[in-house]
């Protein structure tokens, strides 16, 4: 372990990480919001879901380094592009997504439901105020694998440029050098825990409820 | 030329289509690759799992492994078992195997674990051994679960073994990682097709073998016991259980 590289290259390792952060952040929050919207139609129209569920996991069974490198084809950008990245993960966290939030929008008891009806709440009304929350631990679920997954997934990245910590890997390898390697292993590790955490307290946060029924 | 007509230009190419770096031998490395790994790993994971699944002891390690694994980068992985071990076939081998083990193990624990308690006791009482209750009780009803681990885990080492190229291993990401450097699309798309047909062709066969070897009793694909089940059974209410998400949905699911 070479500290004095550490201390000489601080900016740019603070710099790759703040990379890394946004690559992975940017795909989630993209992706739940396809993924609220996709799951909340195939939940509407039970005849949207059976193809949902086999696209996402097509989708999903891609791997990673494929999808980037396929999306300048799909989409005519840059192959350099960081967008590339950012559309593939956000696949990937959609992809992941949907199943929860339609298992999720489903699991609402008909005698809720039925409640609901009989209040006189619209559609929307009980999608939003009714369903949504009851989903909730569920797609919290998902969020939680899709972003600590995201975060492990924007490394490959650096094989086509956009990597993130992943560059400290490629720079590792290229100079057989492990402390930059080192260092993104870390800090790739460190920043999916919080991430995760984050996420545990974001959950309990948005259902107090569920602290009182325990 | 657009990036497409490029893609399709050399898969066209029937210079491509031969030689020892032709895409025959590619798909046949990539494959040779996965599927060595795949079974180094089972044979480590599945032993484990079943001890730990049966006696419930360790079942802390198996619940975090497999936790823990998402977090650790597997590029980082790769790039570290290679500088430790240097280049060629056998250190990339160990890297993959390492990536293979924990979907394995963590649903073999988890599929054994889910068996109801009264089947157990139901076993026991009926004087099993251990042994019986494990291969013939457990195991048949744990093997959607322990099948679903496994096609994880085809997918981690396939989509791993792709990214092996960048450390000069051979298959399919060959063609993406030397198409990047020589600047040529066409390439890097052609490999990223194939590797992706692959995973899906890999997905499938899962698919294929979870349906042969699942028992129908299991899987309710029985039509006589579904509906005698069915009746049995309380009609599906809230709280569904929150499944793994990467867990593919068992086949006929009732909607």
């Amino acid at each position: 372990m070479d500290w004095e590289w550490i201390s000489s290259n601080t900016g740019e390792i603070g710099g790759l990480l703040g990379d890394h952060i946004y690559l992975a952040i940017v795909p989630i929050v993209a992706g739940l919001v396809v993924a609220l919207v996709v799951g909340a139609l195939g939940v509407r129209f039970p005849r949207l879901y059976p193809p949902i569920v086999a696209l996402s996991s097509t989708f999903y069974t891609i791997p990673s380094l494929a999808l980037f490198v396929i999306m300048p084809g799909l989409i005519s950008t840059q192959i350099l592009d960081p967008i590339n990245v950012i559309i593939a993960l956000t696949i990937y966290s959609a992809s992941l997504l949907v199943r929860n939030v339609m298992d999720g929008l489903r699991a609402t008891s008909p005698e809720v439901r039925q409640s609901a009806l009989s209040m006189g709440y619209t559609p929307i009304r009980q999608l939003w105020e009714i369903d949504l929350p009851i989903a909730m631990p569920l797609v919290f679920a998902g969020l939680r694998v899709a972003t600590v997954a995201n975060i492990s997934m924007v490394s490959v990245g650096a094989l086509i440029g956009v990597g993130g910590l992943g560059e400290l890997f490629t720079q590792g390898f290229q100079r057989r050098f492990y402390t930059p390697l080192l260092v993104g292993l870390v800090l790739s590790v460190l920043l999916a825990l919080l991430a995760d955490a984050l996420l545990v307290l974001l959950q309990r946060w948005l259902t107090p409820w569920a602290r009182l029924v325990r | 030329m657009t990036l497409f007509n490029e893609l399709v230009a050399f898969l066209s190419e029937s210079a491509n289509w031969s030689g020892s770096r032709g895409i025959p031998v590619r798909i046949g490395e990539h494959v040779l690759y996965t599927v060595v790994a795949l079974a180094a790993a089972f044979a480590v994971a599945f032993p484990i799992g079943l001890l730990i699944g049966h006696t419930g002891r360790g079942a802390f390690l198996a619940i975090n492994i497999g936790n823990a694994a998402r977090a650790v980068p597997t590029f980082g992985v790769l790039i570290l078992v290679v500088l430790l071990a240097g280049l060629g076939f056998l250190p990339v081998l160990v890297a993959l195997v390492i990536l293979g083990i924990p979907p394995i193990l963590t649903s073999t624990y988890a599929g054994i674990r889910g068996v109801e308690g009264s089947t157990v006791i139901a076993a026991r009482s009926m004087g099993m051994t251990e042994r019986n209750m494990l291969l013939k009780v457990e195991l048949p009803i744990a093997l959607p679960t322990v099948i679903a681990g496994l096609r994880s885990a085809t997918l981690q080492i396939v989509s791993t073994a792709t990214i092996a190229a960048y450390v000069a291993l051979g298959g399919l990401g060959r063609f993406v990682i030397d198409g990047q450097q020589q600047r040529d699309y066409g390439k890097m798309a052609a490999g990223a097709v194939l590797v992706a047909a692959l995973a899906i062709a890999f997905d499938l066969l899962w698919g294929l073998v979870d349906r042969v070897v699942v028992s129908p009793g299991v899987s309710g694909r029985l039509p006589r016991t579904r509906r005698a089940r069915d009746a049995d059974s309380p009609p599906p209410t809230t709280g569904t259980t929150p499944t793994d998400p990467l867990t593919p949905e068992p086949a006929g699911r009732p909607t």
